[in-house]
């Protein structure tokens, strides 16, 4: 069995999507510029799938820049509007479970000498409303919050915060990267100015992601080129891969409410079956408050990484905020964030899942696994010493 | 960042896990760099390590470092023993990705104390 729990990193191309995707490789591979048949071919489609997307997130075609992704959506969000708008301010509030994606542009735009305020989050990963009310300024020009957390996948009260930007007349900018597909929401009702999407999470192409900008808000580009995208993303378009996109919000809207149902039946199942079957775990995020697909659990004693590694070897694959695997060697910010000790920082593991996950892959998990975290915790002087007081 | 097949076999079969009753020298440290924690413990005889055995918390390179420094002082004196660094460790498991190499200090400083523990013991 080859199992794979790891749909908040990426997702499996929707076949109907590939298939949708194909012809503009090599049969309609005109530029979407030229005015002969090859390249309104091509310019037809791209607008086709515009307004796929537009559909899904309850927006106007037009409201909407195609990029290469969730980490450019959030670059050129960000950097893009504080760099148009300039007499808007020069404070920034975000929070602390940011994706990297946004936390280091912010970083970066500090170093330029912006003002930056990270609000922190409660212990089930949640931004408090009121604490980026209190951190308004008479020039904050932009607030950037995530509509759901990508490692534990909790769920922020964007409209909430969408109301106090409103209020205060300041941009709001959503990264909904973990949101699209897995949440029915209209951007207009979150008041969202600025919300980007990823494609690649969605069972759409890698290499492939939306702005959306709201009417009547001004961004910059970042790149100097030529007039695609109404001159804010300069390059020829990815043909294949928007199409590719759009296909794939096609799809989300169409399937969104069925696969809700049928992922959080899943990701249930497989969390009261590792509580009933395993000891000293404990649910990061509180399972009211987190994305349908997301389980993000501590095993107390044992590390991440060799968890991953024995259950790796048995066909599952998932992944872990544990400092060993980081590559920087540092926990999982979100996990520091909501205050988790950091032992069991490193014994997190990540189980996210999607459509294309099956009850009997559930099954054969709940059967591995228990016996895989008992060998790690022999193993464990941490586990010992535990047993030695008799906890 | 990909282990060597020598590394994911002792990961895969640890060998010596475990504890000893009543060692002639125990040592614990932890990892500085990412929090793990190594025990081992070790039994002497004529200034000889006889037997070796250990209980880790980190990650595949510290499970398997810490598997195969228990083979590697296997009857060495603790004159010999000493001799042992993360280096040693390092080549013996055919090497670990550049990420990874500060796992091996975890070997080499729980083996250390284990061998400081049992001079302690043995001083008066
Ligand atoms: S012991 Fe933590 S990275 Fe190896």
């Amino acid at each position: 069995m080859n199992i794979y729990f790891d749909n908040n990193a990426t997702t499996k191309v929707d076949s109907e999507v590939l298939e949708e995707m194909l012809p503009y490789y090599s049969k309609f591979y005109g530029n979407p510029s030229s005015v002969h048949d090859f390249g309104r071919k091509a310019r037809f489609a791209v607008n086709k799938a515009r307004s796929q997307v537009a559909k899904l997130l309850g927006i106007q075609p037009e409201e909407l820049i195609f990029t290469s992704g969730g980490t450019e959506s959030n670059n050129l969000a960000i950097k893009g509007y504080l760099f148009a708008n300039p007499k808007a301010g020069r404070h920034i509030i975000t929070s602390e479970i940011e994706h990297h994606a946004v936390l280091n542009p912010c970083k970066e735009l500090k170093k330029q000498g912006y003002d930056l305020t990270v609000v922190s989050i409660n212990k089930e990963g949640v931004v408090n409303p009121e604490e980026i009310r209190k951190a308004i300024r008479g020039d904050t020009a932009l607030i950037s919050i995530m509509y759901a957390n990508n490692e534990v996948g909790s769920i922020q009260p964007i409209s909430e915060i969408g109301n106090i930007a409103k209020e205060h007349n300041i941009c709001f900018h959503v990264d909904a990267v973990q949101a699209v597909g897995k949440i029915s929401f209209k951007t207009k009702e979150i008041k969202a100015d600025l919300l980007s999407l990823s494609g690649h999470k969605i069972n759409g192409p890698k290499g492939t992601g939306v702005l959306y900008i709201r009417k009547g808000i001004k961004v910059k580009s970042l790149q100097q080129g030529g007039h695609h995208e109404r001159n804010i993303r300069p390059g020829t378009e990815n043909v294949p891969g928007i199409v590719g996109l759009g296909k794939a919000c096609e799809i989300a809207k169409k399937t969104l409410n069925e696969e809700v149902i049928y992922v959080s039946n899943l990701r249930n199942k497989l969390y009261l079956g590792i509580r009933e079957r395993i000891s000293d775990i404990k649910l990061n995020g509180c399972l009211e408050g987190i994305l349908p697909n997301t389980l993000n659990i501590s095993f107390a004693y044992i590390e991440g990484e060799s968890l991953l590694l024995k259950l790796n070897k048995k066909g599952i694959n998932c992944s872990t905020g544990s400092a060993c695997t980081s590559g920087s060697l540092k926990a999982s910010h979100v996990l520091r964030a909501m205050k988790v000790p950091s032992h069991m920082i490193q014994g997190s593991i990540r189980f996210s899942l999607g459509k294309y996950n099956k009850e009997e892959e559930i099954e054969y998990t709940l059967k591995i696994l228990p016996g895989i975290v008992q060998q790690l915790r022999e193993m464990s002087p941490l586990y010992e010493g535990i047993k030695e007081d008799g906890i | 960042m990909e282990y060597s097949k020598k590394v994911m076999e002792h990961f895969e079969n640890p060998r010596n896990v475990g504890e000893i009753k009543n060692p002639d020298g125990v040592g614990r440290v932890g990892n500085p760099a990412c929090g793990d924690v190594m025990k081992l413990y070790i039994r002497v005889k004529d200034d000889r390590i006889i037997e070796a055995k250990f209980k880790t918390f980190g990650c595949g390179a510290a499970i398997a470092t810490s598997s195969i420094i228990t083979e590697m002082v296997k009857g060495k004196t603790l004159e010999d023993a000493l001799k042992i660094t993360k280096k040693t460790v390092v080549e013996a498991l055919d090497g670990l990705p550049p990420i990874k190499m500060h796992c091996s200090v975890l070997a080499e400083d729980a083996l250390k104390s284990a061998i400081e523990d049992y001079y302690k013991k043995n001083s008066q």
